[in-house]
């Protein structure tokens, strides 16, 4: 018996003990995939710049010591005298920057596409769930340096924690080992760093699973001609997503060789003094809409919830949204408030950056007004009518 | 699936097919890619400070002058050169004595130091540049741990060295006993006396361009 054309001859041929690779083949190689455009990429893009992160982080650590009086000079050491260190660490701090763009990419995609709506809410939710293991990995990588910004960052953050009515400020002693930021927090702050990256791809197995399940969407679905053909995964998108990883790769090393003042901030530079604040605090530029959201409410403990509140927006966004329509692009109403929340989101990235100011603080409440509008007014608004005149129809 | 052909079939071109080829060279040039990124990743890997290390072992700041005069006949001091402990110890007549014993010569492996593991002005009965002092590197030629000091076997007074991680034993010339897991002497550092009593590491007059590099193994 000849093996069908486009089937491995070595699964014909080694029978029952190579069986495991019919997983192997079902889910990568002969994976049908919708007809889905450059932006289904992206995901492709995340777990080469997470390998990278992970090999650079492993290399990283093994020069880095988590001790308050030796870290920054351990990093000083990394950048001077190990052979390379500077550029391994400055593939780890260009990969933030590129894994938390190409992630905000996706999630903009999973907005545009419906991807969060049933049956994928799963897949939706380990996202998520994704974002928020990165940014609080970012969070407690950025403090290990122990520069003027890792120190303040870190000391903006814990004062955020202990806002928090009741518990906050057992909880911070509880997460810190003591009432200040010393040698345990750090310790703790690498360990913290070093472990979430292996949940992360824990996470990332359970992300791909819960895809697999059900498959990508198909943007073109509620388009006038939808087209419903499959094709393998390999060659078709291996290929796509070799070349979007290409791409994703030159741009990540045009900002480590070309743009490296991107990356890093001058006031890290200089090790932490627990007696100076830096004239100007700003935080990495993706967490700066969550920290324009603290500034942008007048209450401590406000701010905190707001911010909160604003990614648990996100979270019920598959109930929030329950039309049967996916394609935004098909979706006029809907189309209107996710151009709305993209624009509200870059303007709350630039509002955090920007020195707080009566100007940035007030458009920064615009925009958070507009987040919220777009996930409890505009969006469930669409998805009631839309369902409404469908009902009709039928 | 489709109507097309089978992507992995040449479609009846002549081999090898436009396939093939850009197939082979995407692997050849990923393939080269991660090579290109794994220097990096192995260079980092020689640890902090090898520049500096490598600096170090190139220029003459490895030059260290070692003040004698407080040691009595017996006496031994040990200090940190290049990182390496040096052993000095100023020997009784009765060591001087015995490194010249046929008897003692025969337990050894290497007693006329044939092997290079001293600069020649140290290829002796002594292993000195000066019979009164032993000038030691304490690392066993076996596996790098650091010799005690101890008498060989029937030789009480005699000085000598014993490794104490795989029971290798030295005379007080730093010259290994047949049968010790060491393959080689211990190594002897250059050096030359500037005064009677004071030693200048690191710089060997009958050989200006002696190097630790040079010898058959640390």
């Amino acid at each position: 018996m000849s093996p069908p054309p486009h089937k491995p001859d070595l699964e014909h041929q080694s029978g029952q003990r190579l069986s495991f690779l019919y997983s192997f083949y079902k889910h990568f190689s002969h994976y049908p995939m919708p007809p889905v455009n450059w932006f289904w990429c992206l995901g492709a893009c995340l777990l080469a710049a997470l390998g990278l992160m992970m090999l650079s982080g492993l290399f990283l650590a093994i020069n880095y010591v988590p001790d308050t009086h030796q870290a920054f000079q351990a990093i000083v050491t990394i950048e001077r005298h190990v052979p390379s260190g500077w550029l391994i660490r400055a593939i780890h701090m260009a990969g933030a920057t590129m894994i938390f763009a190409a992630l905000y990419l996706h999630i903009g995609r999973g907005l545009w596409y419906g991807s969060y709506k049933a049956p994928r809410e799963f897949v939706w939710l380990t996202g998520l769930l994704l974002m928020a293991l990165f940014m609080v990995t970012a969070f407690a990588g950025y403090v290990l340096p122990w520069g003027q910004m890792s120190y303040w960052g870190a000391t903006v953050i814990t004062h955020a924690i202990e806002s928090i009515p009741f518990i906050g400020k057992p909880l911070l002693n509880f997460l810190l080992g003591g009432p200040e930021l010393g040698d345990i927090a750090l310790r703790r702050f690498f360990i913290l760093h070093f472990t979430l990256g292996f949940v992360a791809v824990a996470i990332i197995a359970l992300h791909i699973l819960c895809l697999h399940a059900v498959g990508p969407t198909n943007p073109t679905l509620d388009s006038p001609q939808p087209k419903r053909v499959t094709r393998p995964f390999h060659p078709f998108y291996t290929i796509k997503d070799n070349i979007a990883v290409c791409v994703f790769l030159i741009i990540y090393t045009i900002l480590i060789f070309y743009l490296p003042h991107l990356i890093e901030k001058q006031a890290n530079l200089l090790p932490a003094n627990s007696l100076k604040t830096p004239d100007t605090i700003s935080p990495e530029w993706y967490l700066a809409p969550f920290f324009a959201m603290l500034r942008a409410v007048p209450s401590q403990l406000g701010g905190l919830a707001i911010a909160f509140a604003s990614l648990l927006m996100l979270f019920a966004l598959p109930w929030l949204d329950r039309s049967p329509k996916h394609n935004a692009t098909y979706r006029p109403l809907v189309r209107l408030g996710w151009i709305l929340f993209f624009t509200a989101f870059l303007t709350l990235i630039v509002a955090g950056l920007e020195p707080p100011s009566t100007w940035w603080i007030w458009l920064s409440r615009v925009a958070l007004l507009i987040w919220f509008s777009v996930f409890l007014v505009i969006l469930p608004y669409a998805s009631f009518r839309e369902r409404h005149s469908k009902g009709e129809k039928s | 699936m489709s109507t097309e052909p089978p992507f992995d079939k040449d479609n009846g071109t002549t081999p090898p097919s436009r396939r093939k080829i850009l197939t082979a060279s995407t692997i050849a040039l990923g393939g080269a890619g991660a090579c290109a990124l794994a220097a990096p990743f192995l260079e980092s890997l020689e640890g902090p400070g090898a520049d500096l290390r490598k600096a170090e072992s190139d220029d003459k700041a490895a030059i260290v002058e070692v003040d004698l005069s407080d040691l009595k006949r017996g006496d031994h001091k040990q200090i940190k050169w290049k990182n390496w402990p040096v052993f000095i110890q100023y020997r009784t007549k009765d060591m001087i004595a015995a490194l010249k014993e046929p008897a003692l010569k025969a337990l050894l492996r290497d007693p006329d130091s044939k092997i290079r593991q001293q600069p020649k002005d140290a290829v002796n009965d002594y292993r000195s540049i000066n019979p009164d002092y032993a000038i030691l590197i304490g690392i066993c030629t076996h596996l790098g741990c650091i010799p005690n000091f101890r008498d060989v076997k029937g030789y009480a007074h005699k000085g000598g060295f014993f490794c104490p991680c795989h029971g290798s034993q030295f005379d007080n010339a730093g010259r290994v006993l047949k049968d010790m897991p060491a393959p080689y002497n211990l190594p002897v550092p250059p050096a030359r006396f500037i005064k009677p009593t004071i030693l200048r590491l690191g710089e060997s007059a009958a050989e200006p361009h002696f190097s630790m590099n040079d010898i058959q193994q640390i």
